[in-house]
């Protein structure tokens, strides 16, 4: 129960962090994005201040032997860098620029004036379930 | 807080992937709630200021669809979006996180530039 209740008021910070910050506006990221036209830079100290947050939290918290209530830290093992993650960032890179829409955002963008957003994130699913059939199909490789 | 509390990277397409990966409830059940607060987070918050929301020119159902279809291929194939590659991933120094955060980010600017600058206009 603590790790569900914890995991919601998790999720509520970074909803209204979202919201606050204005990335769940596709305008404002578009513009974060054209560099070339009318630069608008303040989401880069949105993204600037929440690694440096996430960085300072994680180096007291990685002093810990394991989290308040789980028996182990879950991190990602891969360290090498392969095709699979160049072309998935170019394609996350390519589909962002479109629409303005990362997935966090399209998410908490659902209490927000639901849609758009809608209509992002059962595409969102929707192609990640078209990326795990791929994969499956030709293999490890992919 | 997801990692103080429960272990875990706080990454949105990860966990939306982990749901449609994992059926087991003891699996979903964070995932869910994460997922929720989320949307609570953004209800709450357009409840006390009310937010106005214009999307980009040019931007209709057919272009959401196909963008975020690519979005989520794309955060699927490479393992992340924002917040797990870019936020989560670049906070534990992860070189996999950095190299894809510099490459969405590149292309991201690029096709905005080739939207708006090359074809738009």
């Amino acid at each position: 129960m603590s790790r569900i209740l914890s995991a919601l008021i998790a999720g509520l910070i970074f909803g209204i962090g979202l919201s606050l910050s204005q990335m769940i506006n596709p305008n404002k990221v578009i513009n974060f994005l054209d560099v070339a036209g009318n630069w608008d830079p303040s989401l880069l100290l949105v993204l600037g201040g929440a690694v440096i947050t996430t960085t300072i939290a994680y180096q007291i918290i990685f002093k810990r032997a394991k989290p308040i209530f789980a028996d182990q830290f879950n991190l990602p093992t891969a360290k090498n860098l392969d095709k699979k993650l160049i072309g998935g960032a170019v394609l996350f890179g390519i589909g962002w620029g479109m629409i303005g829409f990362c997935p966090g955002p399209a998410i908490a963008g659902l209490g927000i004036w639901f849609y758009e957003p809608l209509i992002v994130v059962i595409s969102i699913i929707s192609g990640i379930l078209m990326q795990k059939w791929i994969a499956k199909k030709i293999g490890p490789k992919a | 807080m997801l990692m103080l509390l429960n272990g875990r990277i706080a990454g949105i397409s990860g966990i939306v992937k982990g749901l449609l990966t994992s059926f087991d409830f003891s699996e979903s059940n964070w995932r869910i709630a994460f997922l929720v607060g989320m949307i609570i987070g953004g209800l709450g918050y357009a409840m006390l200021y009310p937010v106005e929301i214009i999307l980009p020119e040019g931007i209709n159902t057919l272009t959401l669809i196909i963008g975020g279809h690519i979005v989520g291929f794309g955060t699927s194939m490479g393992g992340g979006c924002t917040s797990g590659h870019g936020v989560c991933g670049m906070a534990r120094f992860s070189l996999r996180s950095i190299v894809a955060t510099m490459i969405f980010l590149s292309a991201g600017m690029l096709t905005v530039y080739i939207i708006r600058h090359v074809l738009g206009s």
